[in-house]
């Protein structure tokens, strides 16, 4: 019973804190520039697939890795200059429209590239399970929280002790005031746009190894990195991570108690009920509008 | 002052400029058999006048009022199942399916909107895009009533003995339909209630301010823009006659928002140049096999950056500017 338990406990956490590495990206670029990403589950897919291109190409696993993420954020980086950065003063539907039409682009592109085949990457130390408490829990399974926590850490020192962390905090609060007191907030926009790019590239090259990676993968994850950042609080930091592990944990034990088919359904009910209750979503700012 | 002495005169001739357009598309539509040379342009043609009509329903609620929904696939593949499975299932005549699935959605619509849309922006793309995929996976996944992922076949629309069946009969059934779809809009718009709608664009507070109720203006047109789609929901699986979950899956609901913004928020025949062109590009771009994802995309952000409010109102204003 506990052990069984214990099971989708381990598999909900692993999956959640991908979702939750999503969802930070959503909040930073958020943060930055008040607009939600839709290709963040595109920047997942693209690290999982370099990740696995760069490895079959012969590169050892680390520096695939490497150069994997780096290649990521060099795409967000072109994606804020060439398409979002072009429409600054446009309405909240068309830049959504745009990021949508910027996944496609990306989707298509791996798809014509790299094949609509599924890949994994190799375990990153070795597949046999750790027994635990009765339950197993892959080696991979701690490398993808042991990562998460490293990148959550680094994430709070960047924000919390850097000029440029306090600086793109104080763009997301007051944009205008952020500009006065001398804040680049076109540099803080390109950098969220890599940061976010770079950090979904990280979750999407964790969780490959574990669940396969093909060019259509990112349209779920993104999806549910966006939920995870809404259930949270758009733009709350905490709130991304814990949205991401609760919604992990809800869909590893609905499909290990209620029904494994409407596992996907979960996020969105969830969603649902959290945003009827609290509209500004967990640990999000209450948004007053000035007349 | 010369503004206040022209608004008149102003208003006569955007009068007169829409039942020349009203006229001008009803004549098209009308010769337009002459020169469709087979059953497939008939269902390229039928495909667009659904999608124009769902789509005047969508800009209604984001053009106008400025609300964004992310989930009206849910709507019109809720419909089509809904209608499907009366009729099949339990032998309930067409016409009544219809309108039953009309209500159905409509009560769905109804019941989250008075919810969801105290959300604002993103909050309320997320929890319109969460309900049209629980609509999509509820009906993959009760595959009993509805054929799950396999998709279920439906029969001929009839009404008091009247068959309609094939592709010449469906359009001028659905071109008579987006004719009444423009005209009903057109009224909307120009009504104390469509202003009312586009002052809650404008700014909600102002709009509150001054009087207009407006979670209940929001509510209505909601309900209107879903009652729309699950309608075409239903005629066009009788019309197809065999439907799937992708109908009511999320990436359609992404296509019926673009087909908005692209043809032009807040206008009408935008909507319709808006339905036509996604729903014909796809076509078009299928001979650059395996590209059409990335082109299409290329279109999508292209269009916004250069034309961000749309073909139609972007090229108006353009030529309103030559002539002054």
């Amino acid at each position: 019973m506990l052990s069984q338990f214990l099971q989708f406990v381990f598999s909900g956490v692993t999956v959640g804190a991908t979702y939750a590495l999503a969802a930070l990206g959503f909040s930073i670029i958020y943060n930055a520039s008040g607009v939600i990403n839709f290709a963040q589950g595109e920047f997942i897919m693209l690290g999982g697939m370099a990740a696995v291109f760069l490895t079959t190409a012969g590169l050892p696993l680390p520096l695939a890795i490497l150069i994997g993420v780096l290649l990521v954020g060099l795409v967000g980086l072109l994606v804020e200059r060439l398409a979002v950065a072009p429409a600054r003063n446009a309405e909240v539907v068309s830049i959504i429209i745009i990021t949508i039409g910027v996944s496609m682009i990306l989707r298509g592109l791996v798809e014509v590239t790299l094949g609509k085949g599924n890949h994994a990457l190799p375990h990153f130390s070795g597949d046999r399970p750790i027994t635990l408490g009765g339950a197993t829990i892959l080696p991979q399974s701690l490398w993808v929280l042991g990562v998460s926590a490293v990148v959550v850490a680094f994430l709070a020192w960047f924000f919390g002790a850097t000029r440029t962390g306090k600086g793109m905090l104080a763009t997301a609060y007051n944009r205008l005031a952020a500009q006065l007191v001398g804040v680049d907030t076109r540099k803080v926009l390109m950098l969220s746009f890599v940061m976010s790019a770079m950090l979904g590239a990280v979750g999407g090259i964790l969780i490959a190894p574990i669940a396969t990676t093909s060019y259509d993968a990112g349209i779920m994850l993104g999806l549910k990195g966006f939920v995870a950042a809404t259930l949270g609080g758009l733009g709350s930091g905490f709130g991304s991570i814990f949205g991401g592990l609760v919604l992990g944990l809800f869909e590893a034990l609905t499909a290990g108690y209620v029904s494994s088919a409407y596992k996907d359904a979960v996020p969105f009910v969830l969603v649902l009920i959290i945003l009827l209750v609290r509209p500004q979503g967990l640990f999000g700012a209450k948004q007053t509008d000035r007349v | 002052m010369s503004g206040l002495a022209a608004a008149p005169t102003q208003a006569a001739e955007t009068a007169r400029s829409r039942w020349l357009g009203l006229a001008a598309l009803m004549a098209f539509m009308a010769v337009l058999p002459l020169v469709l040379p087979n059953a497939f342009y008939y269902d390229v043609v039928i495909r667009i006048c659904i999608n124009a009509i769902i789509v005047l329903g969508l800009n209604l609620l984001i053009g106008y009022t400025g609300q964004i929904s992310l989930g009206h696939a849910g709507f019109y593949g809720g419909g089509a199942y809904v209608s499907a499975i009366l009729v099949e299932h339990y032998h309930v005549a067409p016409p009544l399916a219809l309108i039953a699935a009309a209500v159905a959605i409509g009560a769905t619509a109804w019941l989250v909107a008075g919810a969801i849309l105290r959300l604002k922006g993103h909050y309320l793309a997320m929890a319109t895009l969460g309900l049209g995929i629980i609509i999509s996976i509820v009906i993959t996944n009760e595959s009993r009533f509805t054929g799950g992922p396999d998709g279920m076949s439906i029969s001929d629309f009839s009404l008091f003995g009247l068959r309609v069946s094939g592709e010449k009969q469906w359009y001028w059934v659905f071109a008579g339909l987006l004719a009444l779809a423009v005209v009903l809009a057109q009224n909307l718009i120009d009504s104390p209630a469509g202003r009312a709608l586009q002052a809650l664009h404008g700014s909600e507070i102002a709009a509150r301010v001054s009087g207009i109720p407006a979670a209940k203006f929001k509510t209505r047109v909601f309900v209107l823009s879903a009652v729309v789609a699950s309608v075409m929901g239903s005629l066009s699986a009788h019309y197809m006659g065999f439907i799937t979950p992708g109908l009511a899956a999320f990436p359609h609901s992404v296509e019926l928002v673009t087909m908005v913004v692209v043809g032009g928020m807040a206008s009408i025949y935008g909507s319709l140049f808006g339905a036509a062109l996604l729903t014909v590009l796809p076509q078009l771009l299928a001979r650059f096999e395996g590209w059409e994802t990335v082109i299409f995309g290329v279109i999508l952000v292209g269009t916004m950056i250069f034309l961000p409010r749309g073909v139609v109102p972007s090229l108006a204003a353009r030529l309103r500017r030559k002539e002054a």
